[in-house]
């Protein structure tokens, strides 16, 4: 639904050119949730500004539904956009104008009358929960409401595809999971496509099919959500599954603890396991088959694209063969990565 | 005071308010529009046109820099060109406007600043013409900032317009000078200063209010 080919965008900062995005490629499956995920200043506004033109890239194709944005002239532009709503992380609502009058104004801007206005309007305010809010003003809303004006708003025009830049990263996180929620929904019920930028892996974690890291301009990873977190392939794409598996060091083992084996050391190892492996007693299992001991130093499950993952952190003790035994067992079951030695 | 005295500071009050309507209303007309052309010709704006931006912004400059009792004979020629004479309260209405539509557009310049540019980028984002964004988007949301610079002009044209009395515009300024400064009527002069202050605090109060009205982020 969404093509980038060879996306590049050059900014000229005075005597300097900064390379925004360099050669990006990458392809939105039509009625998929696709996130791209990366630190500030990586490149995501850029990119997800390139995929409507609010930012023209230096070169590259832009293709939305089969239209190669780049070639439109300025009216075809106006057109296309029409088919493609977008929400943004301050929401960018017109304060002058009332919930209602929010909504409308896509479908003023195309030339609706009051009567398709009200017909296109009532059901999205049913929709987004925001009934009882019809004629407040956006400084009398929450932050989640708002942002449930501004989604009302981009589905005004029954677009084919949704972009959220940064869209949750401006509310707290129970707002984050209605909110979320919503988009879900939205992609379900409307078979809208939906881009997401975001530098929160709760965000992919939640709702996204699909996932891509961008870092300095680049795309160095591409995977489906589930594999990217079991086998992610590049120092950053760890960095983000471990943020959003919460681990972290525990201090009492962390002064022990180093990358190589000394005589008499125990090896710490991370276990990720998915679906149903997770309500099955591995760990016992093995402790009873080889008679070794399990420290867990750290234990999470998380549900990622709606199936559960579980991540579990484990310092394995007992003499070194039933040590070996053990990992074999739990390698033949799940993942199982030895990340260093404690003594 | 005398019946004459009265019939004087009504009749130059009636002058006063009669230059400051029309040539108020005249220059947000004019002003408006060309405040908004200041913006939107600005580097990286929606119509963006640093050749235009930057000869709209210079002839504003040099408008506003010539001294007002300056202008107002200055332009005696394309004053008598419009109105048809170049004397009297109608008369003065010409430099009155020509001062007060550099002043407008800078002041309009500066209240359509203060709208967040993520509001046009949604606009864009919606298939907005650049027609559309100012009409729909920049103009409503600066309304507040747009009603106190209407304001903040009319109380200036109240005072610019004193000077009127010197190519025959009449008003309360020019009644001050002539029988209070030139004829020693302290009476007259205070009354002049007395209906002015009146005047000065009912525009700025019903500014305020229609700013407060309009204003929506509270």
């Amino acid at each position: 639904m969404i093509e980038l080919k060879n996306l590049t965008k050059v900014f000229q900062a005075g005597e300097k050119e900064v390379k925004a995005l360099d050669s990006i490629n990458l392809s939105v499956p039509e009625g998929s949730i696709y996130g791209v995920i990366g630190s500030s200043g990586a490149g995501k506004s850029t990119l997800i500004r390139c995929v409507n033109l609010l930012e023209r890239p230096s070169s590259g194709g832009v293709v939305v539904d089969g239209q190669d944005l780049t070639r439109l002239s300025e009216k075809g532009l106006r057109q296309a956009r029409r088919n493609i709503g977008m929400i943004f992380q301050h929401f960018n609502l017109l304060s002058s104008r009332t919930v209602y009058q929010n909504i409308a104004l896509p479908l003023e801007l195309a030339g609706a009358t009051q009567q398709e206005i009200e017909t296109a309007v009532a059901p999205l305010l049913e929709l987004t929960g925001l009934k009882d809010k019809r004629d407040s003003y956006p400084s009398q809303l929450s932050g989640g409401q708002k942002q449930r004006v501004a989604i009302a708003r981009a589905l005004a025009s029954k677009p084919k595809v949704l972009l959220c830049d940064e869209a949750t990263s401006a509310l707290d996180p129970q707002t984050t999971r209605s909110i979320l929620a919503l988009l879900k929904d939205i992609n379900r019920e409307l078979k809208i496509t939906v881009l997401i930028i975001t530098h929160e892996m709760d965000v992919v974690k939640t709702i996204c099919d699909r996932v891509a890291i961008l870092s300095h301009g680049q795309l160095i990873e591409e995977n489906d959500v589930e594999s990217f977190f079991l086998n992610p392939q590049t120092d950053l794409a760890r960095e983000f599954v471990r943020s959003a598996i919460h681990e972290k060091p525990v201090a009492e083992v962390e002064s022990r603890f180093q990358s190589e084996p000394v005589k008499g050391s125990r090896p710490v190892v991370r276990i990720t396991f998915v679906g149903q492996r997770v309500v099955e007693p591995l760990i016992t299992q093995a402790a009873k088959q080889f008679g070794t001991d399990f420290v867990i130093l750290q234990a999470d499950i998380e549900t990622v694209h709606s199936k559960s993952m579980g991540f579990l952190m484990v310092e394995i003790m007992g003499n070194e063969k039933d040590v070996e035994a053990s990992m074999n067992f739990l390698k033949e079951n799940v993942q199982v990565e030895v990340v260093g030695y404690v003594s | 005071m005398s019946v004459d005295s009265w019939l004087l500071l009504v009749k130059a009050l009636w002058e006063t308010v009669y230059m400051t309507a029309v040539s108020g209303g005249l220059s947000f007309l004019l002003g408006i529009p060309l405040g908004v052309l200041l913006y939107i010709t600005k580097p990286g704006r929606i119509k963006e046109n640093a050749v235009l931006n930057s000869v709209l912004g210079a002839v504003v400059n040099a408008t506003r820099s010539v001294p007002f009792i300056i202008l107002l004979v200055a332009i005696i020629p394309l004053t008598r060109l419009l109105v048809g004479t170049s004397i009297g309260t109608t008369a003065a209405i010409v430099p009155l406007t020509l001062a007060a539509i550099p002043f407008v557009a800078r002041i309009a310049e500066g209240a359509i600043n203060e709208v967040p540019s993520g509001l046009v980028e949604a606009a864009q984002s919606m298939g907005a013409t650049p027609l559309q964004i100012v009409s729909r988007v920049l103009l409503p949301e600066a309304r507040p900032g747009l009603i106190n610079g209407m304001t903040i002009t009319l109380v200036t044209l109240v005072s610019y317009s004193a000077m009127a009395g010197a190519i025959g515009g009449g008003g309360l300024g020019d009644l001050g000078i002539r029988y209070g400064y030139q004829r020693f009527d302290g009476v007259i002069m205070l009354a002049t200063v007395v209906i002015l202050i009146v005047l000065v605090q009912l525009i700025q109060s019903i500014g305020d209010r229609l700013q407060n009205y309009y204003d929506r982020t509270r």
